[in-house]
């Protein structure tokens, strides 16, 4: 653009490039799309059947979303799940999850009622999220209800849903005995 | 009236900028995800092979009490139950100080002897990212022989009773379903029984473990001793690791009565061939004693 400048040193021409830049700039903040991200979201899910506590917690939950479109990201590193028990932690990577084969979990979707969100109302508003949801290399279409809270502009994402361990290829003897059959999964993300 | 130049311009900015606009769309499911850093994990089963150390520290926070259990010789025949009327131990505790460091300290039957152990992961094996082959650690060994002295010859100083042992582990996991071990090791007797003999024994360990299934590992450690004590004989032994929830049972068979790194190694007195040959079993039970920060409230 500069070379262009240059090349045509003409008062008219720099003034339709003014007009045009500006153009272009209050073009592109109209449409513009924010993208509201974090790597250090917490996602926690609670498998417990018995009296033992199957829980973990991973901090490191990398999300992102579209202020606009309502597209959603979530991934989480296997390994990267805490258990107070270290050998359960072990056994959780090397026998159920297979984290070598399928080092990572994720979800890919929209939140699908994302213009009822206000960004710049301070406000606790309810979002449905739709989308597919890949753990152990089985990808199923998942469907829940949560909440965005927006404060001062940063949004916070909570929600919660319940996976059949089951359905994404996960076996085990102690599926629906000691580990439950259904394991619920809590996110909370601050962006 | 715009000149013909600056319509061209004109024309050319909104060409090169009207594709930024429509491009604009933002789409995250399209987004490449970088290499993440993983580093393997379970090359092993438990801290120890059969015997020997293995590669793997318990966790950080965590307490492993372990019971290490040999029956006496399958060539003692049928009088006593080929062996099993006999039993030599020893009882342990590790604990995990960081994800990297791991002390322990055990009592063994053989010699009374006292041990504690301290084992450091220096190196780790991992893909993606950054890509390293295998994992090294180094492990030490200081073991104390209370056993009360019956020599009326020589009269042992204190120092006299102690053994150190020096270990590099070297291991890598080839896949899910085949891990292997070398362990480099030199043992220095503070004292020995002849002039002649040397204060330390360089051997050298290997150790396999393969996948059977998710909860059974078969594995084999063996122990070649490039310079030796006479009378005595590699140690071999082959076992299964079993896993259960809180668990970790090795099931083996050895020709090694002691079990701190002194004995087994340098110490070995059965041979295979003869069928000097022990059942024994190692129970591991570990606890968490520090919960990991996550779950502290």
């Amino acid at each position: 653009m500069l070379l262009i400048i240059n090349q045509y040193n003409m008062k008219t021409t720099a003034l339709t490039l003014l007009t045009t830049l500006l153009l272009c700039a209050l073009t592109s903040t109209t449409n513009a799309q924010k993208v509201y991200a974090t790597k250090t979201g917490q996602l926690f899910f609670n498998a417990t059947g018995g009296i033992e506590k199957i829980a973990a917690v991973n901090n490191q939950t990398d999300s992102k979303f579209v202020d606009q479109t309502g597209q959603i990201i979530f991934a989480v590193l296997i390994k990267g799940f805490k258990f107070e028990n270290q050998l359960m932690e072990d056994h959780f990577n090397e026998n159920y999850l297979e984290s070598s084969k399928f080092p990572k979990a994720d979800f890919k979707g929209y939140i699908t009622n994302i213009k009822e969100v206000n960004f710049s109302k301070d406000g606790t508003y309810p979002i449905t999220v739709e989308g597919d949801l890949t753990i152990h290399g089985v990808a199923k279409k998942v469907s829940t209800k949560g909440t965005i809270k927006i404060e001062k502009g940063q949004p916070q994402i909570e929600g919660e849903f319940v996976v059949k361990i089951k359905d994404y290829g996960i076996t085990g003897l102690y599926i629906g005995d000691k580990i439950a059959a259904d394991a619920s999964i809590t996110i909370n993300c601050k962006y | 009236m715009p000149s013909r130049k600056s319509i061209i311009v004109l024309g050319f900015l909104f060409f090169i900028t009207a594709p930024n606009i429509s491009q604009a769309q933002i789409d995250l499911f399209a987004e490449k995800s970088e290499p993440v850093r993983d580093i393997v994990t379970a090359t092993f089963k438990s801290t120890r092979i059969v015997n020997g150390q293995s590669i793997e520290n318990v966790g950080k926070g965590v307490l492993d009490f372990r019971i290490l259990h040999r029956f006496g010789q399958l060539s003692d025949g049928g009088y006593n139950l080929f062996g099993l009327d006999q039993a030599s131990m020893r009882l342990g505790l590790d604990y995990g100080i960081t994800k990297k460091l791991m002390i322990g300290i055990g009592r063994s039957t053989f010699e009374k002897q006292y041990d504690g152990t301290v084992k450091m992961r220096l190196l780790s094996q991992s893909t993606g990212g950054k890509n390293f082959p295998f994992s090294l650690s180094y492990a030490g060994t200081m073991i104390y022989k209370s056993l009360r002295n019956t020599n009326t010859t020589y009269i042992p100083y204190e120092t006299d009773r102690f053994t150190f042992a020096h270990q590099i582990i070297m291991a890598r996991k080839f896949n899910d379903y085949f891990s292997l071990q070398l362990t480099p090791t030199v043992v220095h007797y503070n004292l020995v029984a002849t002039k002649n003999m040397p204060n330390d024994f360089i051997s050298l360990g290997i150790g396999m473990r393969e996948r059977i299934s998710k909860r059974v590992n078969f594995t084999q450690e063996y122990y070649y001793r490039f310079n030796k004590i006479d009378g005595y004989y590699n140690s071999l032994s082959v076992g299964f690791d079993i896993e259960t929830g809180g668990h970790v049972f090795q099931l083996h068979v050895t020709n090694s009565t002691g079990m701190t790194e002194r004995t087994f190694i340098n110490e070995t007195a059965g041979q295979w061939g003869k069928g000097n040959i022990r059942f024994g079993f190692n129970v591991s039970r570990v606890f968490t004693v520090r919960k990991p920060k996550e779950f502290r409230k």
